[in-house]
């Protein structure tokens, strides 16, 4: 094994934690014009599903990076775990209740399978915002 | 490092921005929601990048807590928001499950038999489906 | 909660019985929340899941499955590399300018499948392969996917395809010999 300097290993965890701090913010930022830009409820639970779960991971990973301690570790990764287990089935909740009481227009559905089987209950439709 | 933080900061504030300017405008209280699950992970974001910087790790606890808490608010929304129909709210006991899967199981069968197309397959693209289970 | 469901005492003690790996896994994750590898902080978990499960119960879901290690591995590579890949497009779709890709809703039917295999391919789809559960219809196995970029996923049929690809990898890696019969994959590889 070739000679290292001792800080080598340290500094390259440090760039690493650098690369993925940056990566995460970029996608949690890009969740937020998502959030704000798309036109419809659905699709703005995209940006809270995908960007938004990876930028998190990003972010912690790079903790971990900066950190390195185990116990550190383990709750970090508790936290991507939840995570992952939760924010699929927040979406769900959410779309499932959206589609239901009619908020989503059928002007914003390009393809509309769901309809056809099980029509939404009509309710007060809010006035669509540009 | 002192850049990467910087940067990192300002674009997760950016992003806690843009999610308050949805969470004002909603238009429903659904929309806020979603915002509102934006704006936690921001926060989560925020806390994680200060970890970072300080390399202490006394607010590692914050971020489980708060990873959750995100959730736990969607669903609670989501919840009271759709007006569920009653059958579908209960949560079904084991005896109920089993029955629904023989009753799905006999339904498929007679299917079968009788030679009609099998009913859990929706006939969007029969060609298919029949390519792949063979 | 029905109130026919509400068990009594010996009942109760029966089902907490039943569930001790929910218990032991809530032990774990005391442990892991105290970042405490302690006899003491796992007993003191076991305590409160003991108390959690009693109090709070939820239905048996009866995993009865297999894991299977290559499999399995191919699963997680997949879902990694798509988690990344539907990020950043997402991304791009958020932050690239001029109007943004029309969406739309498609029912995909799944191959039958147990409840937990089904769950678990409604979750994965809703972070991978950029779409988004909608509806799900667990007795007739249909998902109601919503896609953001409907033209970029290949179309209606397209999203299809991508779905039941996942479907079958998430199969493949868990499901028992039975729950692969009863869909159609065959013992081993027999199809696609």
């Amino acid at each position: 094994m070739t000679h290292v300097e001792p800080g080598f290993w340290t500094t390259l965890a440090d760039v690493g934690a650098a690369v993925f701090l940056l990566l995460g913010a970029f996608l949690t930022f890009s969740a937020g014009v998502g959030v704000l830009r798309f036109s419809h409820l659905l699709a703005r639970m995209h940006a809270v599903t995908k960007p938004q779960v990876l930028g998190l991971i990003l972010l912690l990973i790079g903790v971990a990076l900066r950190l390195r301690s185990w116990t550190a570790v383990t709750l970090l990764g508790l936290v991507v775990v939840f995570q992952l287990l939760t924010s699929p089935v927040a979406a769900h909740m959410v779309g499932r209740a959206g589609f239901r009481t009619g908020k989503v227009a059928p002007e914003d559905l390009e393809v509309d399978d769901l309809s056809p089987d099980r029509p939404p209950s009509p309710p007060e439709r809010l006035p669509r915002e540009e | 490092m002192i850049v990467v933080v910087v940067v990192a900061t300002a674009l997760v504030a950016a992003a806690a921005v843009l999610a308050l300017v949805r969470l004002e405008r909603g238009p429903s209280m659904l929309d806020r929601t979603v915002a509102f699950d934006v704006l936690t992970t921001t926060i989560v974001g925020a806390v994680a990048v200060e970890a970072a910087w300080s390399r202490r790790t006394e607010s590692i606890p914050i971020l489980v807590v708060l990873s959750l808490v995100g959730f736990i608010g969607s669903v609670t929304i989501a919840r009271f928001a759709a007006r569920e129909p009653e059958e579908e709210r209960r949560i079904r006991t084991r005896e109920e499950v089993e029955a629904a899967d023989a009753a799905r199981e006999a339904a498929r069968e007679a299917a079968r038999a009788a030679g009609r197309p099998v009913p859990p397959i929706v006939s969007a693209e029969p060609e298919n489906d029949d390519e792949e289970r063979s | 909660m029905a109130p026919d469901s509400r068990p009594g005492l010996r009942g109760r003690a029966r089902r907490v019985a039943a569930q001790w790996p929910t218990v032991l896994l809530l032990g774990v994750l005391w442990m892991l929340l105290w970042g405490d590898i302690a006899l003491g902080t796992f007993l003191a978990g076991v305590l409160l899941g003991l108390v959690v499960v009693a109090v709070l119960p939820l239905p048996s879901v009866g995993v009865r499955g297999a894991v299977r290690p290559w499999p399995l591995a191919v699963l997680v590579w997949r879902f990694v590399a798509d988690l990344v890949l539907a990020s950043f497009q997402v991304a791009w779709t958020a932050l690239r300018p001029g109007p943004q890709p029309r969406g739309g809703v498609v029912a995909v039917p799944l191959r039958p499948a147990p409840d937990v295999l089904f769950v678990m391919t409604a979750e994965l789809s809703s972070l991978v392969p950029g779409s988004l559960v909608v509806e799900s219809d667990s007795a007739a196995a249909v998902l109601y996917l919503h896609v953001l970029d409907l033209a970029g996923s290949g179309g209606p049929d397209g999203v299809r395809r991508q779905t039941r690809a996942l479907e079958e990898r998430v199969l493949r890696a868990f499901g028992s010999a039975q729950a692969l019969e009863t869909a159609g994959l065959g013992p081993r590889g027999a199809a696609s």
